[in-house]
């Protein structure tokens, strides 16, 4: 008697949900295992965890408000990856959009009540051109879409640098960051002592207009058709170059978005630390989400506690903050080895050898 | 004239050397893992892992030796996990070298900080010295730049031709490759795909681990986060580059590394007034852009992002 | 008792693959000198079998005894160690390598080097036993299907085969070259040798073979001994369960031009080339193309299904010259498109049924307003179609690869039909199909043919062609270099023509 794998005809809804669930769980059971070794409880040290960013209101809030760079980089993913434009760089696609939102925002010749939309709309547009790059390399030259976005992140990371330390410094302070927006620039918050800004609100809007987008247009449906079998799609008359762009774009508006709202809704500025790796912490949001944008609203959300809860849990206990990007490494290998259930399922055989004797 | 007398210097080809060094490794062990059909994009990670393993290794024993050993295992068992994911399990090269990466290098940074804590001194060891090859170091120019090096150094450039040996003139290099291009003609030649792609992992987590090694104990005597810094992207770019052949790989390295060395002179000659960072991003926009020249006509082997799986219809 | 042992004996052997079993308690036996003709529709678990003795699959139950012990196969390695070689249908070879590189894999090395001087001496020995030759430096690229063959079989041979599987084997060469694999096949039955022959055609079955096996559902179901009383009746009535009808084709005047194609090359490199080809199609007529895989029929299909962009030449279609061949362009002058390849290329088996029913219709108005779906017409649209051409799901949600080979052609036929195309081109239309499916198929291109449509019929199958086609073209490296009403094609000169050789008058 044996395992062995058989193919599944379909996944079942149920798997689905469960599969993320199962992952979290043996993820935060296998860190545990590294708390134990930093010399703490792990039920203490997750207890911290959880309760630092959820137990009171403010704490809520503030985990809402760091889910929004997430949802937007976790759909930036989803897009991207359902096209298979395999898109590492909404980090990089995130700080060009937060450069152009400071930009735009300190410009004092522009009207106030405009400063806002033209802000987000830079923005999205900042995004989406680094997208773009990459994609055309992609469908032009076959240049391999990781590697490109991948090296971009770093090249944008250094432009950025470069404009703090240049003409963006402090000329008073030293500190290498931009020129604060005007007041006109910053976003509207729209619950009293909290920080829940307009981007916030974008945000819990973005994931279901993203599911509509995939699930209920013929960009989306293109899209799928593209990522599922390019060769067939463009057999069947979609012109894949033009799909994969168009996701591409719609990915890195999504992710310029993200770094909108970090300025123009908490920062009011760019600094280097602007993004501690919101872009990579959107791979595996995407695929917690098994590319699902509804999904991606539970998933950026318990990364929020993570990445806020490790703190408060690294100051109780000791235990390094660096506990989250290990979550975060772990969560995505867990979840990659459950989606192997997705497709196939495991079965417990019996083997019969019927030996005959002649 | 100034610029040039700045680069045409004994030390300015030794450093070249030593950049291309980390590099060589990247791409040599990329390789391995390549030719057998797997991407193995958790080389950032296990490089950063191996790094930080190596250094810690030496840290307490004292022996740079030891580290070594330390960051060898530690880069195969990067492999390892790669191999279990994307060969075992079949599941997304892309996705399973991305977990890899974000995985290994959160690692580096949570045991490093679980290690030394948080001084107010960065942890130190006495980083490997120069190896002189008698006789030959006396060599005007010539020996400085070539003999006067670390025993890493050596090694890189060693393993560059015997792993083209190992591929175009062993049984096991042909199975690799026949792995690469065709699985399903190497299982009917009673081959063992799954058992090939392993060992290549492992054999290309040693060299990142070697590669890792080589930065914190060798070119830097420290471990800092930003250690790798692209390097491992790099060594997969180089692959493509050099359309995964050992030679043209190295020859990418070193052209690299030409670079990079030209940049540092210039950023630290102070004679052009250009934020430095515009120098550091150099390599990497000069590495879109060879990708984008050569990319187009690179053959990359069949089978590369396909997993094996043998009984399915 | 036998004086000498068989060289295979299976016994009971299970094989099932989730809820399918494809092979149910078969017993096989091969004797030195046997050629064992492997005889059954697709589907009846032939190669399944056959996989399971080379070890690609492991058997679920039952027993392998290799002449005369019993014998544990897990994996080709085992296989190939027993003596068990076996050339598969789709080649097991690299490409890019050379010969000697192919024959080189697996093969331990000699002082940890690559053994050439092995190779070349075992090759020498092949070439004087059996009469096959290679020339050790061509790359495989290069070379054709039938040298391919060769080289598959040459290495089941260097690794000291003694019982050779062939899969199919003559898929895809020209009648003259099938006969020049028959007579390496006796040579090896000559020297004690045994050769199982999978095909289901059954003028070769009977041509070569010494015993026919028969297989259907899964299980062993007949024995034949091959010798003059064995008849193509005998053996297809064995072989499945209903009555093999022969197309009926009603006479039909070709009327005005529907299709024409001027002066189209492309361009060489990995494929072959297409030079110069010219062909025109009328209402009410089928051409065939015949052709040995690989010389530029793939090309073809590509060409007018605006996947594979010409060097120069013409496209017309119902009279209008296209500007740009695209798949779009085609679609929309009225070419429906049965690809080669229905699962890589007419379907995208991940996505659910109604996907593909409506993939290159999406943005019609009964499919979506706006850039918005409507699901409810996209659905029902997929009912209707599901309905008409009886395709066997169990609705138009189901993921698409669960179905079978048979209904995913429908599911094609459905599609590209439903738009009332005036040409249809179908390449490869039957390959892989049971013959209940393929009749359906035929019965299709028959009707499009009575309602006035051109279809271009792109086959292998020369039974086939023969059957349906009006006219035939023949084509040979990239160049139609002939054709001819149907009335005056004989397996013997289209044979001749698929094998470049032109006659002299």
């Amino acid at each position: 008697m044996r395992w062995r794998l058989e193919i599944r005809d379909a996944t079942p809804l149920w798997l689905n949900v469960l599969l993320p669930l199962l992952a979290i769980l043996a993820t935060l059971i296998l860190c545990g295992g590294l708390i134990v070794l930093a010399g703490a409880n792990m039920f203490d040290a997750y207890a911290t965890m959880f309760s630092s960013a959820l137990s009171s209101k403010f704490a809520l809030t503030e985990t809402l408000v760091k889910a929004t760079p997430l949802i937007f980089t976790g759909l930036a993913v989803t897009i991207a990856f359902k096209a298979k434009f395999w898109n590492i760089g909404a980090e990089g696609q995130l700080l060009t959009g937060a450069m152009a939102a400071a930009y735009v925002g300190a410009l004092e010749a522009l009207p106030g009540w405009s400063l806002i939309p033209l802000m987000l709309l830079a923005g999205a547009a900042a995004g989406a051109a680094t997208a773009i790059f990459p994609a055309y390399l992609k469908t032009r030259y076959k240049v391999d879409d990781v590697v490109t976005t991948l090296l971009l992140n770093f090249v944008i990371l250094y432009a950025m640098t470069a404009l703090l330390d240049g003409v963006w410094k402090d000329p008073i302070s030293g500190y290498p960051d931009s020129p604060d927006i005007l007041s006109a620039a910053e976003f509207p918050v729209f619950l009293a002592r909290t920080r829940l800004h307009l981007g916030v609100l974008l945000a819990f809007i973005g994931a279901p207009l993203v599911w509509f987008v995939m699930k209920r247009t013929t960009l989306g449906f293109a899209i799928e058709a593209v990522g599922e079998n390019a060769h067939a799609a463009a057999f069947s008359g979609h012109k894949t170059s033009v799909v994969i762009l168009a996701s591409a774009a719609v990915s890195g508006l999504l992710a310029g978005l993200a770094g909108v709202g970090e300025v123009g809704g908490l920062h009011f500025q760019v600094m280097a630390t602007i993004s501690p790796g919101y872009g990579y912490t959107g791979i595996v949001i995407a695929m917690l989400a098994r590319l699902n944008p509804l999904g991606v609203l539970p998933a950026a959300l318990f990364f929020a506690v993570i990445i806020t809860g490790a703190d408060s849990m690294s100051r109780a206990t000791g235990v390094p903050v660096f506990l989250a990007d290990v979550i975060q490494g772990t969560a995505l290998v867990t979840m990659l080895i459950g989606l192997m259930f997705t497709r196939y399922r495991l079965r417990w055989q019996r083997v019969v050898h019927s030996v005959q004797e002649m | 004239m100034e610029i040039l007398s700045q680069i045409l210097q004994v030390g300015f080809f030794a450093a070249l050397l030593r950049i291309a060094t980390p590099l060589i490794f990247g791409t040599i062990g990329e390789l391995y893992a390549e030719r057998a059909g797997v991407l193995n994009l958790g080389i950032e990670g296990i490089m950063m892992f191996s790094a930080m393993a190596g250094f810690s290794g030496a840290y307490f024993t004292h022996s740079l030796w030891f580290g070594v050993l330390v960051a060898v295992l530690a880069g195969m068992l990067g492999g390892l996990l790669m191999a279990v994911l994307c060969v075992s399990l079949g599941l997304s090269q892309h996705v399973s070298g991305i977990g890899t990466t974000l995985l290994f290098s959160g690692l580096s940074f949570f045991l490093y900080r679980l290690i030394f804590g948080q001084p107010s001194t960065i942890p130190v060891i006495e980083p490997f010295r120069t190896v002189n090859i008698p006789w030959l170091a006396k060599i005007p120019i010539i020996g400085p730049v070539l003999f006067d090096q670390y025993a890493l150094v050596y090694l890189a450039f060693l393993i560059v031709p015997v792993t083209s040996w190992i591929l175009y003139h062993t049984p096991w290099g042909l199975n690799l490759r026949t792995v690469g291009e065709n699985p399903q003609a190497a299982n009917s030649a009673g081959v063992s795909v799954a058992a090939t792609r392993y060992q290549a992992l492992l054999i290309a987590g040693m060299f990142m681990g070697l590669g890792g090694a080589f930065l914190s104990m060798a070119q830097y005597n420290a471990f800092t986060f930003g250690v790798i810094s692209g390097r491992g992207w790099i060594s997969i770019a180089l692959v493509v580059f050099g359309q995964w052949s050992p030679y043209k790989s190295m020859a990418g390295a070193l052209l690299f590394a030409f670079i990079d060395a030209l940049q540092l002179r210039l950023q630290a000659s102070n004679m052009i007034h250009i934020p430095y960072q515009v120098f550091l991003m150099m390599p990497f926009v000069l590495t879109i852009l060879a990708m984008a020249l050569v990319s187009r006509n690179a053959r990359a082997p069949a089978a590369l992002l396909r997993p094996f799986r043998k009984e399915e219809r | 008792m036998t004086t000498t042992a068989p060289l295979l004996q299976m016994r009971g052997i299970c094989k099932y693959f989730g809820s399918v079993r494809a092979n149910e308690e078969v017993d096989l036996t091969v004797t030195p000198g046997e050629i064992i003709g492997l005889l059954g529709e697709n589907g009846a678990g032939k190669t399944t079998l056959m996989n399971v003795l080379f070890g690609v699959y492991t058997a679920d139950a039952g027993q392998i005894d290799i002449a005369g012990t019993p014998a544990t196969i897990r994996n080709a390695a085992d296989a190939l160690h027993l003596g068990v070689g076996m050339v598969h249908q789709h080649f097991h070879l690299v490409s890019h390598h050379s010969v000697m590189e192919n024959l080189l894999v697996g093969q331990p090395g000699r002082w940890g080097q690559l053994d050439r001087p092995y190779i070349e001496q075992r090759l020498q020995e092949i070439r004087s036993r059996f009469g096959l030759e290679m020339n050790l430096d061509d790359q495989v690229r290069d070379l054709s299907i039938g040298q391919q063959q060769r080289l598959e079989i040459i290495k089941a041979l260097l690794r000291g085969a003694r019982l050779l599987i062939l899969d199919e084997p003559t898929a895809s060469l020209t009648p003259q070259e099938a006969d020049g694999l028959f007579d390496a096949l006796r040579a090896m039955a000559a020297q004690q040798m045994g050769v199982i022959f999978i095909s289901h055609k059954l003028h070769e079955i009977r041509a070569v073979t010494t015993r026919v096996v028969i297989m259907r559902y899964g299980r062993v179901t007949a024995t034949v001994v091959n010798d003059d009383s064995t008849t193509n009746r005998q053996l297809a009535e064995l072989m499945c369960e209903h009555e093999i009808v022969a197309p009926v084709k009603a006479s039909s005047t070709p009327g005005r031009e529907l299709l024409r194609l001027v002066g189209i090359c492309t361009a060489g490199g990995l494929r072959p080339a297409l030079q110069d080809i010219d062909l025109q199609v009328h209402a009410g007529e089928i051409l065939g193309v015949a052709g040995v895989s690989g010389n530029g029929q793939t090309e073809l299909a590509d060409v007018m299904s605006g996947m594979l962009t010409p060097l120069s030449g013409q496209m017309w279609l119902d009279g209008q010259v296209l500007r740009k061949i695209t798949p779009r362009q085609v679609q929309r002058q009225g070419l429906g498109r049965i690809p080669e390849d229905r699962m890589h290329t007419g379907l995208i088996t991940t996505l659910p049924l109604s996907s593909c029913m409506v993939l290159p219709r999406i943005h019609e108005h009964r499919f979506s307003r706006f850039g918005v779906l409507n699901r409810k017409a996209i659905r029902q649209f997929t009912k209707e179609q599901m309905q008409a051409f009886d395709v066997r799901a169990s609705g138009p949600d189901v993921r698409t690869g669960t179905l079978s080979g048979g209904n995913l052609q429908k599911v094609l036929l459905a599609r590209e039909l439903a738009w009332d195309p005036t040409v249809l081109l179908a390449a490869q239309p039957t390959r892989g199909l049971d013959i209940a499916a393929a009749q359906f198929v035929h019965e299709h291109l028959l009707r499009l043919r009575t309602e006035g449509k051109a279809v271009v019929l792109i086959s292998e199958d020369l039974e086939e062609l023969f059957a349906l086609s009006d006219r035939i073209v023949v084509m040979y490296e990239g160049v139609i270099n002939g054709r001819m009403p149907i009335a005056e094609a004989t397996v013997q000169n289209v044979g001749l023509l698929m094998a470049g050789i032109t006659e002299a008058a």
